[in-house]
């Protein structure tokens, strides 16, 4: 018996101002809702125009629980389709990235479609000749999505043909991106190294809050971070500190730091932590580097560009990225409580090689499903898609430093221990949820 | 090792020998076989070459697996109350490499690994690459590379070692 899908109160009811229903972590109902609305109303990452640089190059993902493939066309331009052959439904690229050349061709009876998803043809066409083929939705190729755009590289989507602008969505908040392509000397990022991907048994919107829970670190990461600046601190004395402890150690800052640290609010549930300062800012000089940014933007901008030490950004809905260290990550649905987590890295075009080396290892330390970090992490997540099931309590707490003006905010700078940014990507989850196309 | 250079018999049984104290966790002896300067590498890729620019699920000297080893036993170390449990089923190792002049020394091990934790059991296929050199008469890992079949797979927590 659904309870949700007709019913905008309940959904409203699920989301209070300081507190939350297990329901949104742990409902099946709830989650279909969420592919069927958050995922297909608002604007969701897709992939890194460097990952498709030729026309034909494609590369397969999903968007919430739905295969598609972003494309690089003839044109040049970047199109967004659904992969699913307008036929019998296989899907028309199996594997993750490759070239088609000038055309798809289905594996299955040979249709054959342009790289912009329209039909090119179907063997023994005078079959489909005077059966109305012309009407049909098959006739009309590939599906695209709703809209597709790419902001300086990166490959957004939106699936329903309604809803917001990709301006309207976004806001200041692509500052975020922005400081990140900045700090390419060329103003270009490449997709590099390869991606992590480790499954996770919980919600994927535990993943999205943790980003900016800044009251964990020092708690939940002891064992990992903590270990690491003990087993550091018998090292002889004089040795240089290396690159995998100047990674762990920021983790255990104290409370304070993070409060200092600060988040910024955007409208539509995006956010960043690391306002006045991160986990990111103490870390080595990379030879070299700031002279190319200081001959390529002058002194005082590549400055600038550089004490800009954002700490997590979070785009609503799935995605957050590391301006500073140029990593981002995808929290991918697959049931509400199962998510695939993937963390990308960038090399920034002209910058040394040791900043793309301390990305990976950033990454590598953090970020994998053989990281000690991550283990930490996904322990918490689990007990809570377990602890959730207790009828003791139904309801999560997000009060941390509640104000009751927030709703009326925009672009709000607040205290880095600020629970803030959970309300809010609550907020635009109920807004989306209870959306009427 | 009773010669002035390992045999194959010695080779093969270190090999046995590391595995073994994977099993019984007995992780400090386990780190006394890295030379200083070894690596545990496990990469991402299909028959990677490169370590640096190239993602791997561990790239790893000795101060890292050292801090690996001190988090197993951590009281705070959340994710293993209850602690994981592995085992290691090898082939004999194939000695792919002896060079006496060069002390350098490799061997290539297929290996089933299953790692455990609660109620989850978890089988990894994996071949495991050994360069070994004597320090002080006794067999050292310069790098133990351990390439999984399926090393590009989504996977979920792999805490212990291969």
């Amino acid at each position: 018996m659904p309870r949700y899908a007709d019913n905008p109160e309940a959904i409203h009811d699920l989301v209070r101002e300081k507190e939350v229903h297990r329901d949104v972590y742990i409902d099946e109902e709830v989650f279909r809702l969420e592919m069927e609305r958050v995922f297909t109303h608002s604007w969701v990452y897709v992939g890194h125009d460097s990952q498709i640089p030729n026309p034909g190059d494609f590369y397969a993902t999903t968007i919430g629980t739905q295969p598609v493939v972003m494309v690089r066309h003839s044109d040049g331009e970047v199109h967004v389709l659904h992969n699913r052959c307008p036929h019998k439904g296989v899907r028309i690229v199996g594997e993750a990235c490759g070239h088609v050349g000038k055309y798809f061709r289905c594996p299955y009876h040979a249709w054959t479609f342009r790289t912009d998803g329209s039909l090119i043809g179907t063997p023994l066409r005078s079959g489909y000749e005077q059966t109305g083929f012309e009407d049909s939705h098959a006739a009309r190729g590939l599906a695209r999505v709703g809209a597709a755009h790419v902001y300086r590289g990166f490959v957004f989507a939106r699936l329903s043909a309604h809803g917001p602008t990709f301006e309207a969505f976004f806001g200041e908040s692509l500052s975020s991106i922005d400081n990140m392509v900045d700090r390419s000397p060329a103003g270009k990022l490449v997709v590099a190294g390869g991606v992590l991907r480790y499954m996770h048994n919980c919600n994927w919107k535990m993943l999205v809050e943790n980003q900016t829970d800044t009251c964990h670190p020092m708690v939940a990461h002891e064992s990992s971070a903590g270990t690491a600046v003990d087993v550091w601190k018998k090292a002889p004395p004089g040795t240089k500190k290396p690159m995998a402890v100047e990674i762990f150690a920021p983790f255990m800052s104290p409370y304070e730091f993070f409060e200092n640290m600060g988040i910024r609010l955007w409208e539509n549930g995006h956010a960043h932590t690391g306002v006045h300062n991160s986990i990111h800012a103490d870390y080595s000089a990379v030879p070299g580097y700031f002279d190319q940014m200081a001959t390529s933007y002058g002194e005082a901008r590549a400055k600038a560009i550089l004490d800009e030490n954002r700490h997590n950004t979070v785009y609503f809905p799935n995605m957050m990225m590391k301006g500073p260290i140029q990593l981002l990550r995808l929290f991918k649905p697959i049931s509400a409580g199962r998510t695939l987590v993937e963390s990308w890295t960038f090399r920034l075009v002209d910058a040394p090689d040791l900043l793309l080396e301390r990305t990976l290892m950033y990454n590598r330390l953090i970020n994998a499903p053989t990281s000690v970090v991550g283990h930490d992490d996904l322990e918490m997540y689990e007990r809570a898609q377990d602890g959730l099931r207790s009828d003791g309590n139904p309801w999560v707490n997000l009060q941390r430093l509640y104000r009751s003006d927030e709703a009326d905010q925009r672009n709000a700078v607040t205290n880095g221990t600020s629970e803030w940014p959970m309300r809010n990507q609550f907020r635009a989850w109920a807004h989306f949820m209870t959306m009427t196309a | 090792m009773t010669g002035s250079f390992p045999s194959d018999q010695d080779l093969i049984y270190f090999v046995y020998r590391e595995a073994r104290l994977l099993d019984q966790h007995r992780f400090d002896e386990w780190l006394t076989l890295f030379a200083d300067d070894g690596k545990y590498w496990m990469p991402l890729e299909w028959g990677q070459t490169d370590a640096r620019l190239t993602a791997s699920l561990m790239y790893e000297d000795k101060l890292l697996l050292g801090i690996r080893v001190e988090r197993l036993r951590g009281n705070r170390t959340f994710s293993q109350k209850p602690k994981s449990r592995c085992h290691h089923l090898i082939q004999q190792p194939h000695i792919e490499l002896r060079d006496d002049a060069a002390n350098t020394y490799v061997t290539w091990t297929p290996m089933h690994y299953v790692e455990t934790r609660l109620d989850e059991q978890t089988l990894f296929a994996a071949w495991a690459t050994h360069t070994l050199r004597v320090e002080g008469g006794q067999l050292k890992i310069k790098l133990k590379r351990v390439d999984l079949v399926n090393c590009d797979a989504a996977f979920g927590n792999i805490q212990l070692f291969m």
